[in-house]
């Protein structure tokens, strides 16, 4: 929902510290997530993560969520789903070029990553989006990725 | 000033070897590199299937320009692709800058185009995201956008430097170009647009084209932010102009075309002069001269779309090229596949 998604980028730095605690929760659950069988869970996770992140930030399910990169505004709004943004059409007011009703989701996303604490994560490029991975669990992946081989930065996308 | 800049080319105007250092066997990277103030231009391809068009509309900038960008279906409105165009002009040695947008073509198309491009001589590509197909003349048409710019460069620049496709796969050859994209220095949100162009540079930028510039004082700023961040001697600066043809043009541009900034000075400018044609293209000579004193530009990229004719009129009267004149086919006598191609156009 478009006003909710915008009240979710005023408090960036309020979801950035909820997603932090949920991500902190998965990976101490990783043991138990691992047994059960991450294939298995991917659907019900899935599920779960579109109604919360759909509600949330209009969550498209692209599958390699990269909300913590990106001022906690989805890109995957954006008409043109660039991952790296705002292109050069920005209206006056800030609106998008392509849908002139809606805020551009890259000027708002400049604005959320400012509010919050690693906002500058915003300056990483992101590489091109797996299609391959749309439509399933974003938060798993992390999980798998951060219990596997610790790494640092594990929400920017790979390609 | 003779044909031949650099003594080194083998046929005027076709590829030259590739200077240590420089990433392509392009003229225009060459020219920047040396330091010289570069100009560019943009030839409209035609809706068109025929190849003198496209002759036509480049014989234009003889003499006036170091490289033409071949625009990719800009404004998402269907015309001849820029490859097709940079496979004309590369025959006569023209120096061509390929625009790629990631609007019509996933990965898999853009990668064979790229390899293709720089098999015909084309030593310039430049990535963009390209405007949404809500724009164009085919609203119906399915946005692909598989990539970004930024994932585009990327890309590109692994091709280059790594010769391997985005899946890994080794290349026999890699593509030698000069990577270009587009920046917007005059529209929202502003802070942000010089990080933005250093993100480009990170991703791979070597040089940069920007929108049309009507307001100088936002360029003065943004480039002195760009200075700060000595941005300047990583990526060759272009700046975007263009000769606005009345007040009313200026003003359906200003409220039509997502990503124009034109200031109420300008267009108060055109109302009051006598003849507003000639005043919009004083207004651009004026601001190429104003564009050429900021530290850190390195050239200027003519957008003069339906004016092209003027452009050398534009060149000229700015004096921007300081007496240098960049290569052209006529220049050349001595290739006679050139001279025939360009006689039997004539």
């Amino acid at each position: 929902m478009y006003t909710l998604r915008l009240w979710s980028v005023k408090n960036a730095r309020l979801m950035e510290v909820i997603y932090a605690a949920v991500e902190k929760t998965l990976i101490a659950a990783a043991p138990l997530l691992k047994r059960i069988g991450y294939e298995r869970l991917d659907k019900p996770v899935a599920a779960v993560e579109k109604v919360f992140k759909g509600a949330l930030f209009d969550c498209q399910m692209c599958g390699q969520c990269a909300l913590s990169s990106t001022g906690m505004s989805c890109p995957m709004n954006c008409p043109k789903t660039i991952r790296n943004g705002p292109c050069g059409g920005v209206r006056a007011d800030g609106f998008c070029e392509v849908k002139p009703e809606m805020r551009c989701v890259w000027v708002e996303g400049f604005e959320g990553s400012q509010r919050m604490r690693h906002g500058s994560d915003i300056q990483v490029v992101q590489f091109a989006v797996d299609h391959r991975l749309k439509g399933r669990s974003s938060w798993l992946r992390v999980v798998q990725e951060k219990t596997a081989t610790d790494d640092k930065n594990p929400m920017e996308a790979k390609s | 000033m003779s044909a031949a800049l650099y003594d080194d080319e083998p046929v005027p105007g076709y590829p030259l070897p590739i200077r240590s250092g420089h990433s392509s066997p392009g003229r225009l990277e060459r020219v920047l590199r040396d330091g010289h103030f570069a100009v560019t231009s943009e030839l409209a391809p035609p809706d068109s299937a025929d190849p003198n068009e496209v002759y036509n509309r480049a014989r234009l900038f003889d003499g006036y320009v170091d490289a033409i960008n071949a625009t990719d279906g800009s404004g998402a409105h269907c015309h001849m692709g820029s490859l097709a165009v940079c496979a004309l002009l590369t025959r006569l040695g023209y120096s061509l800058i390929m625009q790629i947008s990631c609007r019509d073509k996933n990965r898999i198309a853009i990668q064979g185009d790229i390899l293709g491009g720089a098999a015909m001589g084309v030593c310039n590509m430049l990535m963009l995201s390209g405007d949404g197909v809500q724009t164009g003349d085919h609203p119906q048409a399915k946005p692909v956008f598989d990539l970004d710019c930024m994932s585009l460069l990327e890309i590109a620049r692994t091709m280059r430097d790594d010769s391997t496709f985005q899946s890994g796969r080794k290349l026999d050859s890699s593509p030698k170009v000069f990577l270009g994209a587009a920046a917007n220095p005059f529209v929202e949100p502003f802070d942000w647009r010089p990080q933005r162009l250093a993100k480009k540079v990170a991703a791979g930028a070597q040089f940069v084209q920007t929108q049309y510039c009507y307001d100088i004082d936002r360029l003065k700023q943004y480039m002195h932010v760009v200075r700060d961040m000595g941005l300047e001697k990583k990526v060759f600066i272009l700046v975007g102009v263009g000769p606005l043809a009345s007040a009313r043009a200026a003003e359906f541009i200003r409220s039509n075309v997502p990503g124009v900034y034109i200031p109420d000075s300008v267009i108060d400018r055109l109302k009051g002069a006598e003849d507003q044609k000639a005043e919009g293209l004083q207004l651009c000579v004026d601001m190429m001269q104003q564009v050429r004193e900021i530290e850190g530009v390195a050239g200027v990229h003519v957008m003069a779309y339906r004016q092209e004719k003027h452009v050398p009129e534009l060149v000229e009267r700015s004096g921007v090229l300081e007496g240098r004149t960049p290569w052209h086919p006529d220049l050349y006598e001595g290739d006679a596949s050139v001279k025939q191609q360009l006689d039997s156009n004539a």
